[in-house]
């Protein structure tokens, strides 16, 4: 199965990975690959199957909407762009 | 290539490893030295790494649940191992600060993702690790190094404190030397965490009740789809020590049958799209703003908000983990999603079911850990297709939430350790640890260490 650069560029934007486009054609013929193999599940029949996204069947397990963290003060600490307690992020359009 | 010592730190409390196995054979952690892998954040002031460039600086402000369960138990966090980048490789060759060697031939891969911890307890440098399991990450190392890995259900063990790979199949386990210490430090771990809200509240027993020696009584299955692929590449002397296996737990009072899990055959295809689409999500949160690498910490950098995310996920992330996030978000993408995530996950009930189908008949389940022994530093690590399918034995008790140990189960013509996997229903680890148990005390191969 062949990816083809232009998706894979899209994927890698999607990603949020700047890739330089040595790697890039790298991911693309890596994914191509593996994709290939990946096409073997279009045999199985799962008409009717439901998917499965939690292994021992638990469903919602709620609890009340308190705040019981105590690392409110260290968490932001690690941040490059700390200012105060609070973090200040680049500008989306410019920097 | 560098090598990287399976440690990332040593605690400098002297450690009394007589004392400590004493303590051990009396089912205690008290002054025991753990050694945990370093996807599993600790708050003492060493740094959580994930084995990633994108994580060298980051120390974390919490403990992960199962470290603070193994301090109320007593036991001295004696330091990090090294492991795959964000747990994501078999080989340990992925982590970011070089490579473990396999301590029964320093040419040969320990394993991974969890390789360093599998190389500490089998090189007698700690007498047990921690290590996290997606697809295979505690018992492939296990088997690789000649110890015993275990991998408990899914949600039996909080991942409050793991780092994120894929959250619907990342399980803590235990590496040891003995099934009986895998049996210890699960009951230590086992129990629901508010603070993980997929733990599960199940009653916690005394597994080393469970070591009985015996297996009088219990059905063992081998599911004949792990046997007769070709493709798996399955060695012949890891087959002939399952089958010897099978032997000695019919000798020891089990019957052994035949049993089917039809669906093995996709189980590695279906994992390359589950695991990647979780961990693409799971990853996002590396953006350079928060905590961890970023260009912004260089002061003169400039750019825009995108530009911090692109550059620093860029140069952060290795190129394992860079090919997952891609394939999990061209996976999880407008116009592919139906096409490959849901049909993975369909794929992964049928999984399942033949898991559910097959335990009403047996109590456990015997089959190879790995198609074969340890391979050479270097031999897979430029074809990532030939790595996954490495994992063909082991990501199938992900995928079903099952249970899963890897025991030592002799050597091959090489002296590379092979390892025999067993696999119980969800909630079946006594199961699963008396049969281990039962196999294990039939020969001396646990006891045997690298020269």
């Amino acid at each position: 199965m062949e990816i083809d650069k232009q998706t894979t560029r899209a994927v890698a934007r999607l990603a949020r990975l700047g890739l330089s486009d040595e790697v890039l054609v790298a991911h693309q013929a890596q994914l191509s690959t593996i994709l290939g193999y990946v096409q073997q599940l279009n045999k199985v029949d799962t008409d009717g199957v439901p998917p499965m996204a939690q292994a021992t069947g638990q469903v919602n397990d709620l609890a009340e909407d308190e705040i019981l963290n105590e690392h409110q003060d260290t968490l932001p600490v690690d941040s490059p762009a700390l200012e105060g307690t609070s973090i200040k992020v680049k500008g989306v359009f410019r920097d | 290539m560098t090598e990287a010592s399976p440690y990332l730190g040593r605690a400098p409390e002297a450690v009394d490893m007589d004392a400590a196995r004493k303590t051990l054979d009396a089912g205690k952690l008290k002054g025991v030295p753990v050694a945990v892998k370093d996807i599993i954040v600790t708050a003492d002031g060493r740094t959580s790494t994930a084995a990633s460039k994108i994580l060298e600086p980051f120390k974390s402000p919490y403990d992960a649940t199962v470290v603070t369960r193994l301090k109320e138990a007593g036991a001295i966090i004696d330091g990090k191992t090294n492991l795959d980048e964000f747990a994501m490789g078999s080989s340990t060759e992925t982590s970011a600060l070089g490579t473990t060697v396999n301590p029964w031939d320093p040419e040969r891969v320990p394993g991974g993702s969890s390789g360093g911890s599998a190389a500490a307890v089998a090189g007698r440098s700690v007498p047990v690790a921690l290590g996290t399991d997606t697809g295979g990450s505690v018992r492939q190392p296990a088997a690789f190094c000649g110890v015993v890995g275990l991998k408990p259900t899914y949600g039996r063990v909080s991942r409050y404190g793991l780092i994120a790979m894929a959250s619907s199949l990342d399980q803590a386990g235990t590496l040891t030397t003995t099934v009986a210490d895998a049996a210890t430090v699960l009951g230590v771990l086992s129990g629901d965490d508010s603070l993980d809200a997929t733990s599960v509240d199940y009653p916690v027993p005394d597994y080393r009740k469970a070591l009985t020696g015996d297996v009088k009584g219990l059905t063992v299955g081998l599911p004949k789809e792990y046997f007769d692929s070709a493709e798996d590449g399955l060695q012949p002397e890891v087959k002939q020590a399952v089958e010897a296996a099978a032997d000695d737990l019919r000798s020891a009072g089990a019957t052994v049958r035949e049993a089917s899990l039809p669906h093995t055959k996709y189980a590695v295809a279906a994992y390359y799209i589950v695991m990647p689409a979780e961990a693409s999500s799971n990853l996002a949160r590396y953006d350079g703003i928060r905590f961890g690498d970023s260009v912004e910490r260089d002061p003169d950098w400039r750019g825009t908000l995108e530009d911090v995310y692109l550059q620093t996920r860029g140069r952060g992330f290795g190129d394992e983990v860079k090919r997952r996030i891609m394939l999990g978000t061209y996976a999880l993408s407008s116009g592919y999603h139906e096409a490959y995530y849901k049909k993975a996950m369909q794929v992964r009930t049928l999984i399942a079911r033949d898991f559910e189908r097959a335990f009403k008949d047996v109590d456990v389940l015997l089959t190879p850990t790995t198609p074969t022994t340890a391979f050479k530093v270097g031999e897979k690590a430029d074809d990532p297709l030939a790595m996954y399918l490495n994992d063909i034995f082991t990501v199938t008790a992900n995928l079903a939430g099952l249970p899963a140990i890897s025991v030592p189960g002799g050597f091959d013509g090489q002296g590379l350790p092979i390892g025999i996997q067993l696999m119980g229903p969800h909630w079946g680890e006594e199961t699963v640890l008396r049969t281990a148990h039962a196999y294990e005390q039939r020969h001396d191969w646990h006891a045997r260490r690298p020269e």
